[in-house]
């Protein structure tokens, strides 16, 4: 037990640097997500291509690879860049040193990974409103970006509330592996508290109690936020 | 003189064809009447009136524009072209009010005084005053339809479409929607209406106009078409829905 009391303030950091990562990484995902969305749903074939492979590749990959590929993988990438520019422009000189800090290669990962789940939510979503909607607005003589943020993104965003829900847990616990690059998150803070008293069992269970106490937090919120909107009428019959 | 001109209008639906080449007339002020059994192509032709349905072939003029040539403001036309659905298709995230003065307020630009004040006495003319307030799911099918005649009378338009006003209602609420529909032909507004309400279109239609298999048979005043119809399709479809 005075382990764990030791740990908490330790742990405690953690769980704030998962919710920061989180709560970042969902919220430009929204924004990612709204854009790919409304791509897949795109008669522009450049557009429905571009997202359509966003959504492939990232969901057809394990967000530790893409983790990898940010963190790992950019920087030389950047290094060869900068000597391009040298070399050729003679701009410069850049500083040597082409490091991702891991907090931002963790929210680039894992933005544009949730970005691929929400556009597919966000698909969905659009698509569930009943075509009549839409040939109603157009029949006033609404334009169709006009009819899509009037009339159908307002009730598709209220259908989205329970996937995005999901999303946002599931994006929680994915990044448990932000620990893999050295990211200070809850996982992370586990292995080094470990690292030092060796005792596996207890600090482990601890760090699953809070996960699961986010967790059930989120879902509270996202039951609450449910039942907001389903009231006053809003919902559909 | 004619407000909608269609000529040899053609719509297919991949390999199915549709409508077969429809030419027809509607003044101003007329109220027009389609009737015909279903998949007659009589809901298609209707949408296409306000390009909901894009034409495959022919061409359509409103108020003397082409509205088929791609180039056409359909927006704009839209405007003028107000359309009742079957399925009453009101926004249901806004309230009653709402649903009628949001077009006006984004598409016209209307302030929003005015737009409720016009709001307010559509849903007078409707009988409706008091649910302003209310939500679409909180009013019956009967309500919500007269909501949707209100909303579309809202953009002032100069026609009015009716895709099978009174199909998807309880029969008891029937009767409301057909008052409202009669109130406004009184008026002198220029309706085409589909519909498989027969004494509707008696009392109501200037002209009647009888589709089967994407073509136009038969048409004529209500007197001619329901009494001695001369098409051999046209009597024994009205045989059948008349009985």
């Amino acid at each position: 037990m005075d382990l764990i009391i030791q740990s908490l303030p330790f742990l405690l950091d953690g769980v704030l640097q998962t919710l920061k990562v989180t709560l970042i990484a969902v919220a430009l995902g929204c924004i990612l997500g709204l854009c790919g969305g409304m791509g897949r749903l795109s008669k522009n074939r450049f557009a429905h291509a571009l997202a359509t492979c966003y959504v492939d590749f990232v969901r057809g990959t394990p967000l530790l690879v893409q983790l990898f590929i940010v963190y790992f993988g950019l920087p030389p990438l950047i290094q060869q860049f900068k000597v391009f520019l040298e070399a050729s422009f003679a701009l410069g000189p850049f500083s040597s040193t082409s490091h991702i800090p891991p907090f931002i290669a963790a929210v680039v990962a894992c933005s544009i990974n949730s970005g691929a789940y929400v556009s597919e939510i966000f698909r969905a979503g659009i698509q569930s409103i009943e075509k009549g909607q839409s040939e109603a607005a157009l029949s006033l003589g609404m334009t169709q970006s006009q009819a899509m943020r009037h009339i159908i993104l307002p009730q598709a965003f209220r259908r989205v509330v329970p996937p995005l829900g999901n999303e946002f847990i599931a994006m929680l616990k994915d990044t448990s592996l932000l620990s893999c690059i050295g990211y200070a998150e809850l996982t992370r803070q586990g292995q080094l508290i470990i690292g030092s008293t060796f005792r596996s069992f207890e600090i482990w269970f601890s760090v699953a109690l809070l996960y699961l106490i986010m967790t059930l937090g989120i879902s509270r919120l996202v039951d609450f936020t449910e039942r907001r909107l389903g009231i006053n009428g809003h919902h559909q019959s | 003189m004619a407000i909608i001109k269609v000529r040899n209008l053609v719509k297919n639906f991949g390999d199915l064809q549709v409508l077969r080449g429809i030419n027809l007339d509607v003044e101003e002020g007329e109220k027009l009447v389609i009737i015909g059994p279903s998949g007659s192509g009589k809901s298609t032709l209707l949408r296409c009136l306000n390009i909901l349905e894009e034409p495959t072939g022919g061409s359509i003029e409103f108020a003397g524009v082409n509205i088929t040539d791609p180039q056409a403001d359909l927006p704009k036309i839209r405007e003028e072209i107000g359309m009742v659905f079957q399925s009453f298709n009101l926004f249901p995230h806004k309230n009653v009010t709402e649903n009628i003065v949001l077009a006006p307020l984004i598409v016209k630009k209307s302030d929003r005084p005015a737009a409720q004040d016009i709001a307010l006495s559509l849903l007078k003319k409707v009988g409706l005053s008091d649910k302003a307030e209310n939500y679409p799911a909180e009013l019956s099918g009967g309500q919500q339809q007269r909501v949707a005649i209100a909303r579309a009378l809202a953009m002032q338009p100069r026609v009015m479409l009716f895709d099978e006003p009174t199909s998807a209602l309880d029969p008891e609420m029937v009767g409301e929607v057909l008052e409202v529909m009669g109130d406004l032909a009184r008026e002198g507004m220029t309706m085409v209406v589909v519909t498989h309400e027969m004494k509707f279109a008696q009392e109501i239609g200037d002209r009647v106009i009888f589709m089967d298999e994407g073509l136009i048979i038969e048409e004529g005043t209500p007197q001619q078409l329901f009494t001695e119809p001369v098409n051999k399709r046209t009597r024994s479809f009205l045989t059948r829905v008349m009985q």
